[in-house]
C-alpha cells in the first residue's frame, strides 16, 4: 500500500500545467509500433478469423461448419480440457516450488542473490531445444532417474518416464519456473518487514505469520506469475511434442498437425481461434482475481 | 513453558518446509543444464548419463556440420536484425506510453504485450495465412517481421519498468535549464533507461534465436534456423551431436548471462 502511494504521489503533486505540453507531443513515437502491429499481428489474426469462417478445407464456401465439427466432437473437447488442465497442474506445482524459492530469495543476502538469480533464469536464457533435450537424457530408458532406481533396487526394468504426462509436468515446471519466481520476488522484496515483525511480536508464529501477513500481502505477483506459467505452459509446444511424444495431444500439436501435415487451414484457424479464446479466457479469470486481490490488499 | 515450545517448533517446521521445498526448485532448475552439459563430452554414441569416458569428439564433429553452421548463421542473422528493429520501435513506445495516464496508453500496453499470452503457434498460422493471402513469398524478412511482433514485449517491459525510476522532475529541471527536447533526452532519460533497453534487447534476441513456434511457418527452405534443426535431429534420430551443440549453446548463454549481469545488471531489469 505503500509503494502504491509512493508511485502516484509525484504525479499528483508535480506541476501537471508545466508537464502538459511535453507529453501532448509524446505518443507520436507510439506510432511506428502501432502501424507495425496493425499490419503485422492485427491483420494476420483477423485473417484468421475469417479463414476459419470457411465451411470446407478447400476453401470455397462459408459457414460455422468448422467450429461445429470443433464442439461435435468430443476426443476435440477432450485435447482442447487435457491441454487447460495441463495448465493448471503445472502451474499449481511452479507455485508451490517456485514461492519457497522467491521467499529463499528475500532472505539471503547480496552475494547469494546474485549467485541465486542467476540459478533461476538460466532456464529462461537456454535454449527451449537443449532444456528439453536435458529432459529426454534424464527420463529416457538409460537416463538418471532409470539407472537411479534401478541401482537402488526400486524397478526391475527401466520404467517408461519419456512420453508420460508425469514426466512431461516435471519439465515443464522447470522451464516455467523463471516466469514464476521473477514476479514473486518483485512483490515479497517490497513488502514491508515491520509488518512481520509486527506479528511475530504479537505472538504469532512463523506459519501464521506467513499465511496471515506474507501470503496475502503477495497476492499480486502470485497472480502475475501463475498468469504466465500458465500461458507459456499450455502454448509449449517443443516441450509438449518431444517429452510428450506422440501418446498425448494438446492443443498446439494440433493445430500442428492440421496445418503442416493435413493442409486443412479453416480446421487449423478454427482451432487456433478456439485456443486463442479459452486461454485469454483463464487469462482474464486471472486478472480479475488480481484486481479483487490489490483490492483486498489495499483495503 | 507450552509458550515458548510453540514458536520454535513452529520456526523449526517453516524454516524445514521453505528451505526443503527451496533447495528442491534449485534442483530442479539448475540439474538439466548440468546434465546436458556433462553427457555433452560423452565418448560414446548414446546419451547415457553419466556418460562411460569422456572425450570431446562430439565438439570436432561440428566443425564439419555445415547444415548446422548454415542454421546457426541464419539464426544469429535473425537475431541481431530483430533485437535491433525492436529496440528500436519498443523503446520509442514506452516513451509514449510511459508517462501517459490516458485510455489510449493502456491499450496500447496491452495491444503491445499481448503476442506473451496469446499462443505463438497461433499466431504463425495467422502469419502464413497473411502472407500467402497477401500473395508474399516466406523468405528471411517474413520471418523477420514474426519475430519482430514476439521480441518486441520483452523491450517494451524493461523500458518501462526503468522509465518508472526516472523521476519526472528531473526532466523538468532539465527542460527549465533551457535544455532541447532531444538534449534532455539523451544527457537524462537515455541514461536511466539504458539498463533497462539493454536487457529487453537481450532477452529479445535470445527470444528470437530460440523462437520455434513463429518460425516453423514462416521460415523458408533457404533460412532454416538453429532450433528447428536441433528439434529434427531430436525427433529423428537423437544424435549425440545435438548434445554438443547443446553444449556450446549453454557455453554461450552463460557468458553472455554474466557480461549482461555486469554491464546493465541484468537481474535487477527483469524484476
Amino acid at each position: 500500500m505503500t509503494a502504491a502511494t509512493a508511485i502516484t504521489a509525484p504525479g499528483l503533486a508535480g506541476p501537471a500545467t508545466a508537464a502538459r505540453p511535453r507529453i501532448g507531443r509524446e505518443w507520436t513515437l507510439a506510432l511506428p509500433l502501432a502501424a507495425f502491429f496493425a499490419v503485422f499481428f492485427v491483420t494476420p489474426l483477423l485473417l484468421l478469423v475469417a479463414v476459419s469462417l470457411y465451411a470446407d478445407a478447400e476453401m470455397t464456401r462459408f459457414g460455422l461448419d468448422q467450429y461445429i465439427r470443433f464442439f461435435g466432437d468430443t476426443f476435440n473437447l477432450a485435447v482442447l480440457g487435457s491441454t487447460l488442465l495441463l495448465g493448471v497442474k503445472v502451474t499449481a506445482l511452479t507455485l508451490l516450488f517456485g514461492y519457497p524459492l522467491a521467499w529463499l530469495y528475500t532472505r539471503s543476502g547480496p552475494r547469494m542473490q546474485s549467485a541465486l538469480i542467476l540459478i533461476i533464469i538460466l532456464p529462461l536464457l537456454t535454449s527451449v531445444v537443449v532444456r528439453t533435450f536435458a529432459w529426454i537424457v534424464i527420463l529416457g530408458r538409460d537416463g538418471i532417474v532409470n539407472n537411479l532406481l534401478l541401482s537402488l533396487g526400486l524397478a526391475e526394468t527401466p520404467l517408461r518416464l519419456l512420453y508420460t504426462e508425469g514426466g512431461l509436468v516435471a519439465a515443464l515446471v522447470q522451464v516455467q519456473m523463471p516466469l514464476m519466481v521473477l514476479p514473486l520476488i518483485t512483490t515479497l522484496s517490497r513488502l514491508d518487514p515491520n509488518l512481520l515483525d509486527a506479528s511475530a511480536a504479537l505472538g504469532a508464529g512463523p506459519w501464521r505469520g506467513f499465511l496471515k501477513v506474507t501470503l496475502p500481502l503477495s497476492l499480486p505477483g502470485i497472480v502475475a506469475g501463475c498468469l504466465l506459467t500458465y500461458a507459456a505452459a499450455v502454448t509449449a509446444f517443443i516441450t509438449q511434442s518431444l517429452v510428450g511424444g506422440g501418446q498425448m495431444l494438446f492443443m498446439p500439436q494440433y493445430i500442428y498437425q492440421q496445418t503442416i501435415t493435413l493442409h486443412n487451414w479453416p480446421f487449423a484457424a478454427a482451432i487456433s481461434i478456439v485456443f486463442m479464446v479459452s486461454v485469454l479466457g483463464v487469462v482474464m479469470l486471472f486478472n480479475l482475481l488480481g484486481r479483487a486481490s490489490k483490492g483486498y490488499v489495499h483495503a | 513453558m507450552p509458550d515458548m515450545q510453540r514458536p520454535t517448533l513452529g520456526s523449526a517446521s517453516f524454516g524445514l518446509v521453505m528451505g526443503t521445498l527451496a533447495g528442491a526448485a534449485l534442483l530442479l532448475l539448475a540439474a538439466p543444464t548440468l546434465v546436458v552439459l556433462v553427457t555433452s563430452f560423452t565418448d560414446g554414441y548414446s546419451l547415457k548419463f553419466p556418460p562411460p569416458s569422456y572425450s570431446l569428439r562430439w565438439y570436432a564433429s561440428l566443425i564439419d556440420a555445415w547444415q548446422l553452421q548454415d542454421a546457426a548463421l541464419v539464426s544469429l542473422k535473425l537475431g541481431a536484425v530483430v533485437t535491433a528493429v525492436s529496440a528500436v520501435l519498443g523503446t520509442a513506445a514506452a516513451l509514449a506510453i510511459g508517462r501517459s495516464r490516458r485510455a489510449w496508453a493502456r491499450g496500447l500496453d496491452a495491444l503491445f504485450m499481448s503476442p506473451l499470452v496469446l499462443p505463438a503457434l497461433a499466431f504463425g498460422l495467422a502469419s502464413l495465412v497473411f502472407f500467402s493471402t497477401a500473395g508474399v513469398e516466406l523468405s528471411f524478412l517474413t520471418l523477420a517481421i514474426g519475430h519482430i511482433v514476439v521480441s518486441v514485449p520483452y523491450v517494451l517491459r524493461t523500458t518501462l519498468a526503468s522509465l518508472a525510476q526516472l523521476d519526472p522532475a528531473l526532466l523538468e529541471s532539465s527542460e527549465s535549464l533551457g535544455a532541447g527536447r532531444l538534449y534532455t533526452f539523451r544527457r537524462v532519460t537515455l541514461p536511466t533507461i539504458r539498463n533497462g533497453i539493454g536487457a529487453g534487447a537481450f532477452i529479445a534476441f535470445m527470444s528470437s534465436f530460440d523462437n520455434i513456434p513463429v518460425s516453423l511457418f514462416m521460415a523458408d527452405a533457404r533460412n532454416e534456423v538453429l532450433p528447428i534443426r536441433m528439434w529434427q535431429i531430436l525427433e529423428n534420430s537423437l544424435d549425440v551431436r545435438a548434445a554438443a551443440v547443446s553444449g556450446v549453446l549453454i557455453a554461450v548463454t552463460v557468458l553472455a548471462m554474466v557480461v549482461m549481469e555486469r554491464v546493465a545488471g541484468l537481474s535487477r531489469q527483469l524484476r
